[in-house]
């Protein structure tokens, strides 16, 4: 069983550090590649800002209208829920043959940079970002902390950022780390809209070096790894509930919380 | 006309005041509708209404009954194909391998590491997930070269089964099984052992124990797994957009020619009816999944 999983990650850097010959020696020929190839060095900025794009625009959207909602309109709960997961029905291939026309007046009357693609991530982190944000808010007495922090003269501001964040740092970096991992690993959207980001890149410098391409797949697949054991870590060391959260399917995955 | 006007008048106006406050709150909800109508809703509705109208916006229903061609037939029956068996192999694997996990101590250095494995794996797909696979059975692949050299050739008569719908399907069970174990571990550790220990003491054995109640109690569990694991199977596009580079084997490849080749300019409804019929056929999967769901937690939780 285990050979099946990590045969593949291994043949990978068997495949990328193959000399150019039959006999030719190990090198690491491909992977200093990374570094001289433009085409991939942008895409991974890119990517990188993209990332760091959707991660604070879904904080920025989602965060605030969550706790509003929970002060405020309880009744709106279960419609935000709803509406936070309905990209889990909606496939991305399916969802990218709407967003085109979207996309196509962006580009003409907004912009035609890569970034708008953020406009899209934002939906497709929705459903993670709203379960571990939901988790989070969920162990802590939101009610309670607001009306002391408002009656204490604080404005909303100040409550958002010094008293709710600070008490769900563990959430908010979960929910970061799951977009992170997602828009680095993007391709569909991307692909389909014709705008290069990583996964396409390396799409396209597989068609012409396959040693390189597969380097940086291996790359960003480490990268991913990194990324979810810290996330695995951070939820083990500040709160257990969130521990069970990180391994918990229900926001890895397409789940319906009942 | 006044008298009756005047009550008429201080009805109206009490809910107005008492709800003041109503209006006010509903606009910190505002920027978060407004993002989710315009990046969410109104390309489902572009989809849905563009499946109905040809270019010039008339009613038709010709992109739907498109979807009758041949090879639009192939590709639909390949997707369901390929997202079946995947879904039942991974389902039973991946079944089998939490059952294995949850028997162990759970703190034990087994289910620890399985379960952040599977936690990794059923995030790896795309792309990458496509490449590890080339550069381990593609033609020039790891595990082809080293069973070429003993004589082993894995591609008989030249047909590289990789690029097809089986190779597709063995990668697909890659994201799978992991998948399956993190979806299914939950409704294992909802099985006590009181329930076990009741049987026996009513005299059952194990075929019992299984057959009467741990069985019955799983089923659920494993069912609406089993359809989470389809329903994923069905959406994935990047795993097969990587490794086919022509003709569409399954659905989101053809909708993808149809998006990026020359074909689909004539007929951009087309591409429309096939994302609502995949919506379509996702959506219903999923409401049976959460259903399934339902009846899990009534035990399992």
């Amino acid at each position: 069983m285990g050979a099946f999983f990590l045969l593949p990650i291994g043949a990978m850097f068997e495949f990328s550090t193959r000399g150019n010959g039959i006999n030719a020696p190990r090198t690491l020929e491909a992977w200093s590649a990374i570094g001289t190839t433009p085409d991939l060095v942008t895409a991974i900025t890119v990517s990188l800002q993209l990332a760091a794009i959707t991660s604070v625009a879904m904080l920025a959207l989602l965060l605030p209208t969550m706790v509003w909602v929970r002060l405020r309109l309880p009744g709106l709960s279960r419609a935000v829920e709803f509406i936070c997961l309905l990209p889990l029905t909606v496939p991305a291939i399916a969802l990218v043959v709407g967003l085109r026309p979207i996309y196509v007046w962006i580009n003409i009357n907004v912009t035609d940079s890569i970034l708008a693609l953020a406009f899209a991530y934002l939906i497709l982190v929705l459903p993670y970002a709203y379960r571990s944000l939901d988790a989070g808010l969920s162990t802590i007495d939101l009610k309670t902390l607001s009306e002391a922090a408002r009656s204490l003269g604080a404005g909303w501001g100040t409550v958002m950022l010094r008293v709710v964040v600070p008490n769900m740092t563990s959430a908010i970096l979960n929910a970061c780390l799951l977009s992170v991992a997602l828009v680095l690993g993007e391709y569909t959207v991307a692909n389909i809209l014709r705008f290069e980001n990583l996964q396409v890149a390396i799409a396209y410098v597989g068609l012409t070096s396959a040693g390189t391409s597969i380097a940086v797949a291996v790359a960003s697949l480490l990268f991913a790894f990194v990324l979810l054991m810290i996330l695995s870590f951070v939820g083990r060391r500040r709160q257990p509930s969130l521990a069970a959260a990180a391994t918990d399917p229900q926001y890895l995955t397409a789940g319906q919380r009942t | 006309m006044t008298s009756a006007g005047s009550p008429a008048v201080t009805i109206a106006a009490r809910p107005t005041r008492g709800g003041r406050r109503l209006p006010l709150s509903w606009l910190g909800v505002v920027p978060f509708l407004a993002y989710v109508a315009l990046f969410l809703l109104l390309p489902t509705a572009i989809i849905a209404a563009g499946s109905f109208t040809t270019l010039d916006g008339n009613l038709t229903s010709s992109n739907l009954s498109s979807i009758n061609q041949a090879f639009i037939g192939k590709a639909f029956v390949g997707s369901l194909v390929i997202s079946a068996i995947s879904a039942g192999v991974g389902a039973l694997v991946g079944a089998i391998l939490a059952y294995a996990v949850v028997t162990g101590n759970p703190n034990g250095i087994l289910r620890r590491s399985v379960t952040s494995a599977a936690g990794v794996l059923a995030q790896f797909g795309g792309v990458t997930l496509a490449f590890a696979f080339i550069a381990t059975l593609g033609t020039n692949g790891f595990v082809t070269v080293f069973l070429k050299a003993r004589g082993i050739d894995i591609f008989p008569n030249g047909g590289v089964w990789l690029y097809d719908l089986s190779g597709l399907t063995l990668i697909y069970l890659y994201f799978q099984i992991p998948l399956m174990v993190l979806v299914f571990l939950p409704a294992l550790d909802g099985i006590r052992p009181q329930w076990r220990e009741a049987t026996e003491s009513m005299g059952g054995d194990t075929w019992h124990y299984w057959r009467y109640v741990a069985g019955p109690l799983l089923a659920p569990a494993f069912l609406g797994c089993t359809l989470l694991l389809f329903a994923n199977a069905f959406s994935a596009y990047a795993t097969a957009a990587a490794l086919i580079s022509q003709g569409g084997v399954i659905v989101p490849l053809e909708i993808q020619q149809l998006l990026i080749g020359e074909t689909g300019r004539t007929q951009p409804g087309f591409a429309k009816a096939l994302a609502l019929a995949m919506i379509l056929i996702v959506a219903i999967v999923m409401v049976l999944y959460s259903l399934f769901q339902r009846r899990t937690s009534r035990w399992l939780r």
